[in-house]
């Protein structure tokens, strides 16, 4: 096998017996026997029983991943290696996991190594997104619960050995000792030596309780942080192999566009090209080195036809409303929402849109790929190893079992960037020319290769009583949406694979929308919070309002789109807190008493009122008193939601500054509230808190897609706007609130929920103009500020 | 193709190249180097950054031949881990990063400035800094990170 050098940070430290064996093992046994320093186990029991292929749902396999020797192993060393299927991002789960483990085992954390998202030697647990990695691995199952039942199994030999009750042992420092004492002791590599558990994990294990932790809840530094910023860490962009070439893509010029030909002798001669690669829609080519295929690929002459046309942006909400078919879901609906708002003492009604945005990675997104006849290894930073190694096999005519993906850590992608479009392209030219080829996108086929965030046109009703009470909530969306990530079976859903000839599954017409039965599905945040959710008399709902409707259709979009950082749940908890906003001036009430009035979930009151608290929340109604029509303005705002229903909490006090001549925006201050169970590693969430809002904040203002009649034009850093260093960001301030006693949550994608609508709320505050359209550039808010007279 | 010496982290390299291509793809193909990254290929996101003769230039977009015999410093030529930099172990200090794509070009653009001008006020780091990216929006750390260097160099 070809490894990069591994004594870089992030290789499996791998004994060299480990790696023969390793390599000897192909790419779907079961188990590749141990090394002596790290035991090397496997995994995935439905690849060796050929049955991966036939799986299309997402998730891992129970199987495997049910047993302790799947996630954990120990050596004679009483080194533990910890096998994960969740990876790092940036956001800091590579450390939180090693914690994790070392709190479980009680070993300290140097003495853990954590091996992530590699498809021959680590648990398939899907997907690394949609904050499901802080719940699925820290509660009482998978990588927390294995750690704690070799913990409990380690005990229970260390009784057998020391002659002792197991109810009298102590565990320390990779020790099992008598309580009473400790010089009685033996070791976990005496005990285990390498040696596997054989057990399934137990689900009855007992955890450690997070008020007795020691190295979870506390702030372990970074563990990858010393070789970023040295220049030393192994991104997937430095992977290089022995023999590696380097290949380049040419993406149509426009949408839809199809291959007509490509004039392979406009390359011919030029230096190190070692050919083009034309597969249906597909085009590349490959060439010795990088700055040569860059090169070939600009002087490629390819005819294409022209497109399938877009719809003008100007009226692009016009357009995703008025598309047909549509696919239709009713989240909740207590049926009387038109009757009540018709006897509702005033009736509230505004839309909202949001734009496509993009994900737009900082590093194009690159990837390595050794494909051989009946074997391929792709080094991805996709968030997604164990489904696009399925995928890649389809691409490539292999089975699943006999391709290996390796995660290596890209740039922060915040959902389905370019990562697998590239793993792709890699697997495609490294098949057409039997070497490893490595391929870093362009910044513009970046631009063009993600799928982008959804747009969303969202009309809101809310009904209000003589009192100020809100009586009834309506809420009816469209969203265009095409594609998506290509899970297990659909490599179709990104670009790259529907221009090798993989179809994008069409939407699925379904209108009317059947009526919701069962429990509140909020995972999109469609339901507002401030409703009660209830389906066949159980509300699910965070809120009190009995009369709703969640109506949401989507639509066919134009553009590949798929999950950008809070997909669906931004937008709409953009147009919930904003609404809510609204009905809180139109009754005069301050905006978070209005709020705490109409909420029934505790955690989320604690979450709003303590950014509240920390921000020295001027409570009264909005817009301030006092401020001018003109000039420059300040004012506050606030939102909270409850992600995903109940999946993490977060809250997001905003202070900005409005200049009424030019529209412009200032943020001066974010104040952020957390509430994510039990604090797993204090500034881990503070970074990820502070970045996600001013990610939030940075969207809201100025991210969008851009194009014309054919094609996109936000293609890089000029057409498609982010705050540099330079930028004039506000101070972020972040209050926690820790909950030992509940389960782990989602909580990295809080902040940025909410971001949006604090500050359209404190636009709102400053000037009494109301933006309901985002990005607020200063040409929309200069708009709302004509409209308010 | 042409056979170019260069001094990069202290060291002689000799490489055999176009000197029409970017030093961005000598020092990370040819010689293997991590610290510059390639985000757009465009000098719009400060990725790429090397120090050349005390400046901070885009590796992205500047020919190698222009830059052979130039002292040429990465991220990588200023400390270790275990051996950071001063504004390395800044950076470790205040755990400024998130994916850690773009700290080459906020470190890298960040250390010209104070090396030139070890009193820059906010403000002047404002500006050294104001054509270099992070899209994980660490930019607070990062000024902290920069701040509190500043302030060691000064004392």
């Amino acid at each position: 096998m070809r490894h990069p050098d591994p004594d870089d940070f992030n290789q499996p430290p791998l004994t060299p017996d480990a790696s023969e064996a390793l390599d000897l093992a192909g790419f779907s046994r079961r188990d590749f026997l141990k090394g002596t320093g790290a035991l090397i186990v496997t995994f995935s029991l439905a690849d060796a029983k050929g049955a991966l292929a036939q799986r299309g749902g997402r998730g891992g396999s129970q199987t495997a991943n049910a047993q302790v020797d799947s996630w954990i192993a120990i050596g004679s060393d009483g080194r533990v290696t910890a096998y994960t299927g969740k990876c790092e991002l940036g956001q800091g789960l590579y450390t939180a996991q090693t914690q994790l483990v070392a709190e479980e085992l009680v070993v300290p954390v140097s003495r853990v190594t954590l091996v992530q998202c590699d498809t021959s030697i680590t648990p398939d647990q899907g997907t690394t997104a949609g904050s499901q990695s802080h719940p699925e691995n820290f509660n009482r199952r998978n990588l927390g619960q294995a750690a704690a039942t070799a913990r409990e199994a380690l005990v229970r030999l260390g009784a057998e050995r020391l002659g002792v009750l197991a109810e009298r042992l102590a565990v320390s420092d990779g020790r099992v000792h008598v309580a009473s004492e400790p010089a009685r002791r033996v070791s976990y590599g005496e005990l285990i030596g390498s040696g596997k558990f054989m057990m399934p994990v137990d689900g009855g294990a007992r955890r450690r309780p997070a008020r007795d932790w020691t190295v979870m809840g506390t702030s372990v530094p970074r563990l990858d942080i010393p070789a970023m910023v040295t220049g030393t860490f192994e991104f997937v962009h430095n992977v290089r192999l022995p023999g590696m070439v380097h290949g380049r893509v040419v993406r149509p010029p426009a949408v839809g566009a199809t291959l007509v030909g490509v004039d392979e002798a406009s390359v011919r001669g030029m230096p190190g090209v070692i050919t083009v690669v034309v597969k249906k829609d597909f085009v590349g080519v490959v060439a010795e080195k990088e700055w040569q295929a860059v090169q070939a690929a600009r002087a490629l002459k390819a005819s294409w036809t022209a497109g399938t046309g877009l719809p003008a942006q100007a009226t692009y909400d016009d357009y995703v409303r008025r598309q047909k078919p549509t696919r239709d879901v009713r989240l909740v609906d207590s049926g009387d929402v038109n009757t009540v708002l018709a006897a509702s003492a005033s009736v509230l009604k505004a839309t909202y849109l949001h734009a496509h945005q993009m994900h737009g990675s900082h590093g194009t997104s690159c990837a390595v790929a050794d494909v051989q006849t009946d074997r391929a290894t792709i080094w991805s930073a996709t968030q997604a190893s164990h489904p696009l190694k399925n995928t890649v096999a389809a691409i490539l005519g292999l089975k699943p079992e006999q391709v290996r993906v390796i995660f290596k850590t890209g740039s922060g992608c915040y959902g389905i960037n370019g990562a697998d479009a590239v793993s792709f392209d890699a697997a495609l030219l490294s098949q057409a020319v039997g070497k490893p080829v490595r391929v870093q996108l362009s910044r513009r086929d970046e631009a063009i290769s993600e799928n982008y965030g959804f747009a969303y046109v969202i009309d809101q009703r809310i009904g209000l009583d003589a009192s100020g009470r809100i009586t009834a909530w309506d809420y009816e969306a469209w969203y265009a949406t095409r594609g998506g990530r290509p899970g297990y079976d659909s490599p179709g859903n990104i670009l790259v694979g529907a221009l090798v000839g993989f179809e994008t599954p069409a939407l699925r017409p379904l209108s009317p929308a059947p009526p919701p039965t069962g429990a509140l599905n909020n995972n999109s945040n469609a339901v507002p919070s401030y409703v009660a959710g209830c389906i066949g008399g159980t509300c699910g709902g965070a809120g009190v309002v009995r009369s709703e409707r969640v109506l949401a259709h989507a639509v066919a979009s134009p553009f590949y789109t798929g999950p950008l950082r809070s997909p669906w749940r931004l937008q709409n908890t953009y147009a919930h807190e904003s609404f809510m906003d609204e009905a809180a001036a139109h009754v005069k009430a301050d905006p978070v008493a209005f709020r705490l009035q109409h909420l029934s979930d505790p955690r989320l009151k604690d979450v709003l009122t303590a950014a509240a608290q920390k921000a020295g929340w001027d409570a009264r109604p909005s817009p301030k008193p006092g401020n001018a029509a003109t000039g420059v303005v300040r004012g506050r705002g606030i939102a909270c939601v409850a992600y995903e229903g109940h999946n993490g909490y977060g809250s997001v006090a905003a202070e900005v500054e409005v200049n009424q001549s030019t529209g412009a925006v200032r943020v001066l201050r974010l104040v952020v509230g957390a509430d994510c169970g039990p604090i797993s590693n204090p500034d881990g969430i503070r970074n990820q808190m502070e970045g996600g809002a001013l990610q939030g904040a940075c969207r809201a203002l100025m991210e969008q897609v851009t194009w014309d009649h054919e094609k996109v034009t936000s293609i890089d850093w000029r057409t498609y706007r982010t705050w540099t260093l330079g930028s004039d960001v506000p101070a972020i301030e972040t209050v926690l609130i820790n909950r030992p006693d509940e389960p782990a949550t989602g909580a990295g994608e809080t902040s940025i929920t909410v971001v949006a609508a604090a500050i359209g709320n404190a636009i709102f505050d400053a000037t009494g103009a109301r933006v309901r359209e985002l990005p607020f550039t200063p040409a929309r808010v200069k708009a709302a500020l004509q409209a308010r007279r | 193709m042409a056979n170019i010496t260069l001094k990069v982290n202290g060291r002689s390299r000799s490489v055999d190249v176009d000197p029409a291509t970017p030093l961005f793809y000598v020092l990370t193909d040819d010689l293997q180097l991590k610290g510059p990254k390639f985000g757009c290929g465009l000098a719009q996101c400060g990725a790429c950054t090397v120090i050349i003769d005390g400046r901070a230039v885009r590796s992205c977009v500047t020919p190698v031949g222009k830059v052979a015999g130039a002292e040429i410093t990465t991220l990588e030529g200023l400390g270790t881990p275990e051996h950071p930099h001063p504004l390395q172990q800044a950076f470790i200090d205040e755990q400024a990063a998130q994916c850690g794509f773009c700290v080459n070009g906020v470190i890298l653009n960040a250390k010209v400035l104070l090396d030139r001008n070890p009193k820059a006020t906010d403000e002047e780091i404002s500006r050294a800094l104001s054509g270099v990216i992070c899209r994980c929006f660490v930019h607070d750390r990062m000024l902290r990170a920069i701040r509190r260097y500043a302030r060691e160099v000064r004392s």
